[in-house]
C-alpha cells in the first residue's frame, strides 16, 4: 500500500470547539484534581509556620509583635491576590466535588444519558456557590 | 469560521417557482449533468443554479504530486431535499472530480463503509442530512487514523483491536442432536445484548475516543462492545466469561476508558457504548473481588 498521510496529534488541540461535554468533564475533572494537590503543598507549608510558632518564634505585622503562626495567616490574608485565589481554590474544589459525584454515578451506570446534563448542573452550580462565596472571601481587605 | 455561514432554512429545495412541474428532478440532474460536460474542471469552483451546498473537502494522496500536501477543495452541489453527505460527495466525485476518493457501498447505514469527520463530528456520510448540517461543510477522514487517500484512513488497526476480542461465539457443549440443533437464547438475554449487536464496524467510536488516540493498544469502544456482546451472552459457558473477562480487565482494556462519552456521542447505531464499557469494569470487579 501506499505510505499514509498521519495528521499527528497536535489536530486534537486544534479542534477544541469541537469538544463534547463529556471530554470537557474530562479535562476540568484532570486540571482541579491536580490543582488540588498542588494546594495541598502551599497549605502544608502555610500551617508548617504553626511549628515555628510553637518553638516560640514571633514576626512583626503592622508594627506588631505576633507569633509566627498568626503572623503567616493574617499576612497572606491581609493580601488581595491571596483573597482572589481562594475564590478560584473554591471554584476548583466545588467543581471537582461536584464532578467527582457525577463520575461515581456513571461509575454505578446511573444516569448515564443524562452525563452531559449533569455536568452543566455541575458547572452551573459551582458558578453560582463561586459567586456567592465572593462577599464572604473578599470582606475586610484592601486593594 | 467564516460570517458567510448559513443554515439551509428548510428541507425544500427552493426552486424558480415556474420551473416547477415543467422539469422532474431527474431532467434537472439529466441537464445540469449535461451542461457540467460541457465546462471543463475548473467549473467546480463556480456556482451551479439553484439552491447549492457548499462541501470542504479534505484532499491528500501521496502519488500525486500536487496532492503531497493535504489540502481542502471546495465543491458547489445542488441540494436537493433529502441529501445527504455521502450523495454530496458522490455528486462532486461524478460531476466535479472523478479522482476524489472514499468508501462507500450499501448507502443505508448497514455497511459501515463511509464513517467521515463532518463538520467537526463522526458521522456516517449515508446517514447525515446536508440539512442538518451548517455550511459550508467540511469533509475529512476519521481522525487517529491514517489516512491513504482523500478520505480514505488505513481501518487495519482498528480491525486487529476488534478480533482481539474473539469476537465469535465459543461454547463445547452443542445441543443433543435427537432434541434441538439450535443453541437458543432467551428472549431476555436477547434483549440485554440487542444494542450490542448493532455495530457495524465503522470505526467512529474509536476515532472520536482521545484516550484510543493516546493508546494505541487500547481496545476501544467497538472492540469492548462486541466482547460485551458475547460475555453477556447466557449461552457461553462460565468458564469462557472468565476468559473473556481476562482479556478486557488487561491494562488497555476497560480501565482505559474514562467515560467522556465521546464514542457514545458519535455512534451511528446509538450503541450505549459507555454504558457497556462500565458494565464489563463492574463485572471484572465483581469476578476479583473476594470475601474471606
Ligand atoms: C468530595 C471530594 C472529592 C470527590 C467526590 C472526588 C472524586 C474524584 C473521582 C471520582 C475521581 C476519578 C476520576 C476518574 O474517574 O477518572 C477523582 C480524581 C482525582 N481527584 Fe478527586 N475527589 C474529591 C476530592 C479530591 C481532593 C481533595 C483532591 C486533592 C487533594 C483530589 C484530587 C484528585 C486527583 C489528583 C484526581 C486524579 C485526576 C486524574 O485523573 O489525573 N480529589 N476525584
Ligand atoms: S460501535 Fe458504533 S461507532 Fe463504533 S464501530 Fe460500531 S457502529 Fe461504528
Ligand atoms: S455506505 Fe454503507 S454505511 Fe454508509
Amino acid at each position: 500500500m501506499s505510505q499514509s498521510y498521519n495528521r499527528g496529534l497536535i489536530e486534537d488541540f486544534g479542534r477544541w470547539k469541537e469538544f463534547s461535554a463529556g471530554m470537557w468533564a474530562w479535562i476540568f475533572h484532570k486540571f482541579t484534581g491536580w490543582m488540588l494537590i498542588g494546594y495541598l503543598f502551599t497549605h502544608i507549608a502555610v500551617l508548617s509556620s504553626a511549628i515555628a510558632a510553637a518553638n516560640g518564634e514571633t514576626m512583626m505585622l503592622a508594627g506588631e509583635q505576633v507569633n509566627a503562626y498568626t503572623g503567616t495567616i493574617q499576612g497572606l490574608e491581609g493580601l488581595f491576590i491571596v483573597r482572589i485565589l481562594e475564590v478560584g481554590l473554591l471554584a476548583v474544589a466545588v467543581f471537582h466535588i461536584l464532578n467527582g459525584i457525577r463520575l461515581l454515578m456513571v461509575d454505578l451506570g446511573i444516569g448515564l444519558t443524562a452525563q452531559d446534563k449533569s455536568f452543566y448542573a455541575s458547572l452551573v452550580l459551582t458558578g453560582a456557590i463561586t459567586v456567592a462565596s465572593v462577599p464572604t472571601f473578599l470582606s475586610g481587605v484592601g486593594l | 469560521m467564516s460570517t458567510q455561514q448559513q443554515e439551509p432554512e428548510s428541507q425544500e429545495s427552493p426552486q424558480d417557482p415556474e420551473m416547477k412541474g415543467t422539469e422532474s428532478p431527474q431532467q434537472r440532474r439529466l441537464r445540469e449533468k449535461q451542461e457540467g460536460m460541457v465546462e471543463d474542471q475548473a467549473e467546480k469552483e463556480t456556482e451551479v443554479e439553484g439552491e447549492t451546498v457548499h462541501l470542504k473537502v479534505f484532499r491528500y494522496d501521496p502519488e500525486v504530486a500536487d496532492k503531497q500536501e493535504p489540502r481542502f477543495d471546495d465543491f458547489h452541489v445542488p441540494f436537493e431535499k433529502g441529501m445527504t453527505v455521502l450523495d454530496a460527495v458522490m455528486y462532486a466525485r461524478d460531476e466535479f472530480d472523478s479522482s476524489l476518493t472514499f468508501r462507500h457501498s450499501c448507502r443505508q447505514a448497514v455497511c459501515g463503509s463511509d464513517a467521515f469527520f463532518v463538520n467537526g463530528k463522526q458521522r456516517l456520510g449515508c446517514k447525515t442530512q446536508i440539512s442538518d448540517l451548517q455550511q459550508p461543510v467540511r469533509i475529512e477522514p476519521l481522525p487517529h487514523q491514517e489516512v491513504v487517500k482523500d478520505l480514505v484512513v488505513d481501518m487495519d488497526h482498528f480491525y486487529d483491536q476488534m478480533h482481539a476480542v474473539e469476537p465469535y461465539f465459543q461454547n463445547d457443549d452443542t445441543p443433543d442432536s435427537s432434541d434441538l440443533e439450535e443453541q437458543r437464547q432467551s428472549r431476555e438475554n436477547r434483549e440485554k445484548v440487542k444494542m450490542s449487536t448493532r455495530c457495524i464496524w465503522c470505526g467512529a467510536c474509536m476515532s472520536s475516543c482521545n484516550i484510543a488516540a493516546g493508546d494505541n493498544e487500547y481496545l476501544g469502544p467497538a472492540a469492548i462492545n462486541k466482547a460485551y456482546k458475547f460475555a453477556m451472552d447466557d449461552r457461553e459457558p462460565e468458564d469462557v466469561k472468565e476468559h473473556r473477562l481476562r482479556i478486557l480487565e488487561q491494562e488497555h482494556g476497560v480501565w482505559r476508558c474514562q467515560t467522556q462519552f465521546s464514542c457514545t456521542d458519535v455512534c451511528p447505531k446509538d450503541i450505549p457504548l459507555t454504558e457497556h464499557i462500565q458494565e464489563l469494569k463492574r463485572e471484572a470487579v465483581k469476578k476479583n473481588l473476594k470475601f474471606w
